[in-house]
């Protein structure tokens, strides 16, 4: 017993079953987020009868699609078609084995950590192929054809702009490129003369085309081709590819904070002054905050239990808050929560494009890919490696 | 290191055990109840009439050479990348060459219209 509690390993094993137990709770909430701030955008309210302000609402999603009859076409491919959604998750699932989640909360730092990232990203391509095709319907293959393409095409930018961002940090490790911006003193997306903005601006859109999101979201636009790839997917393997859908958002935004964002450093890491009033005065007061509004938000709920509810999560908060205030447990928790809140920031950007840009055509999307994100990202590249030739030498 | 990658293994274990795990779950609580009708392909409620595996436009596959090319040249760049400083003036402008190669291609593409879609 001993010897299993000092071993190397239990670290890492302890965070890996955290976070694949944890995750799909986060999806669920990320789906709610989705809805509510979408809602937001159009003027509505969104779900508000599944717990307070349908709190209660991705538990009751999860709950009706593991009970929901799960159909397989009579033409289907079934073990393809069985596969494919497992293939999805667990390659989306396999990224967070890297992300620097924090400097004392991660699974693994290894000295490719990026490249494990985009070669997981890239077999995630095969489960939506795969299941687009084994479903032997019209509009999942045309779907699944549309996903293939659009990855691919969008694979080369965002390679591109990745190459940048490694060049700029010397390293391949995640915490290693989190340490060279630290080491440099600006985050790596105002790096080389703030030239760094363009493979920054670049990968958000590659990165948006990759998770196949309004407005790339042609392999599963409802308008032309049902549900595209996944139109014969139905209960439980649904909710598999949402699952994988979320977690390569949560993941594209995790690499593009560690790269061009700072990972889990602080804004300013270099200005020491800054130190009390960002990492222990900023999250208290944000906590503070948020309990204020859950218990202004519970005098207004009628049902006692939602009362109640509304109640409780002002408390979890203020334990927050109080916990960030504590000297001893605040340094072991700011760094995810600093993460978490730039990774907040991205993933509400995505839901912000959702509900501002209308779906691009398949011919433009192509001629976006191609014609004009390949040739920006390479003339980034180029101008990148001259401007920090120039400021090494 | 090839100890750093024990814990990715145990991760990556975890993750696949996950999808397989909650769909047997799933499979032993849910309702199953197929029929004729219900198990055909979706085609807005008209029976299909040609099989779905026919064939469909090359510039999928024209798309999926050009990848290669693309995804060949960035896996050369990455070690450049790294050994940036390293390499110094020197490894720029072979890096600029390589790149200056890779450009005549993209342009001679553009020329032969093999980037436009329609």
């Amino acid at each position: 017993m001993e010897e299993l509690l000092s071993s190397p390993y239990l670290p890492p094993l302890v965070a890996t079953l955290l976070i694949i137990a944890l995750f799909p709770l986060v999806a669920g909430y990320m789906v709610l987020a989705e809805r509510k701030v979408l809602a937001d955008l159009q003027v509505r309210l969104g779900p508000m009868r599944v717990g307070p302000y349908g709190a209660l609402q991705p538990l009751a999603d999860a709950l009706k699609l593991m009970l929901k009859e799960d159909i397989i076409p009579s033409g289907a491919d079934k073990w393809v078609f069985w596969m494919a959604p497992v293939l999805s998750t667990f390659t989306a699932l396999s990224a967070f084995a890297v992300l620097p989640l924090s400097d004392k909360f991660y699974v693994a730092d290894v000295n490719i950590g990026i490249l494990f990232i985009l070669a997981m990203s890239s077999i995630g391509a095969l489960g939506l192929i795969l299941g687009g095709w084994s479903s032997n319907s019209k509009y999942s293959l045309m779907g699944s054809l549309r996903a293939a393409a659009q990855m691919v095409s969008y694979e080369v930018p965002l390679g591109f702009a990745t190459v940048t961002g490694i060049m700029c940090a010397g390293t391949l490790s995640m915490q290693g490129i989190i340490q060279a911006q630290y080491e440099r003193g600006v985050w790596g997306a105002f790096d080389n003369y703030l030239l760094m903005l363009i493979p920054t601006v670049l990968f958000i859109i590659a990165g948006t085309a990759e998770t196949n999101r309004a407005p790339f979201d042609l392999p599963e636009a409802e308008s032309e081709i049902v549900a595209g790839f996944h139109t014969e997917y139905s209960g439980f393997r649904f909710a598999l590819y949402f699952l994988a859908e979320y977690a390569a958002i949560f993941v594209i935004s995790g690499i593009c904070v560690t790269l061009f964002f700072g990972g889990w450093l602080r804004p300013f890491p270099n200005v020491g002054f800054l130190e009390t009033p960002l990492n222990v005065g900023l999250p208290v007061v944000l906590f503070a905050a948020i309990a204020l509004a859950c218990i202004k938000g519970a005098t207004r709920q009628i049902i006692t239990g939602f009362k109640l509810g509304m109640f409780g999560l002002a408390g979890a908060a203020l334990l927050l808050a109080a916990l960030f205030a504590v000297p001893v447990i605040n340094p072991l928790i700011v760094g995810l929560f600093w993460f978490l809140a730039k990774v907040a920031v991205l993933v509400y950007m995505f839901i912000w494009y959702r509900g501002t840009f209308p779906r691009f055509r398949y011919d433009q999307l192509m001629d976006v890919g191609w014609k004009w994100l390949i040739p920006m990202s390479l003339g980034g590249l180029i101008v990148n490696s001259i401007a920090q030739m120039l400021a090494r030498s | 290191m090839p100890r750093d990658y024990i814990p990715i293994l145990i991760f990556v274990v975890v993750a696949a055990a996950f999808p397989i795990v909650t769909l047997l779950v799933a499979k032993l609580i849910r309702p199953s109840a197929p029929g004729k009708t219900k198990l055909e392909a979706y085609e807005c409620g008209i029976a299909p009439e040609t099989d779905t595996r026919g064939r469909y436009s090359i510039r999928f596959y024209l798309v999926a050479i050009l990848f290669v090319i693309f995804d060949v040249e960035t896996i050369f760049l990455l070690p450049w990348a790294i050994q940036f400083d390293a390499l110094g003036l020197f490894g720029l402008i072979e890096m600029l060459v390589f790149l200056a190669i890779l450009i005549v291609g993209y342009v001679w593409l553009f020329r032969q219209r093999a980037l436009k879609w329609a």
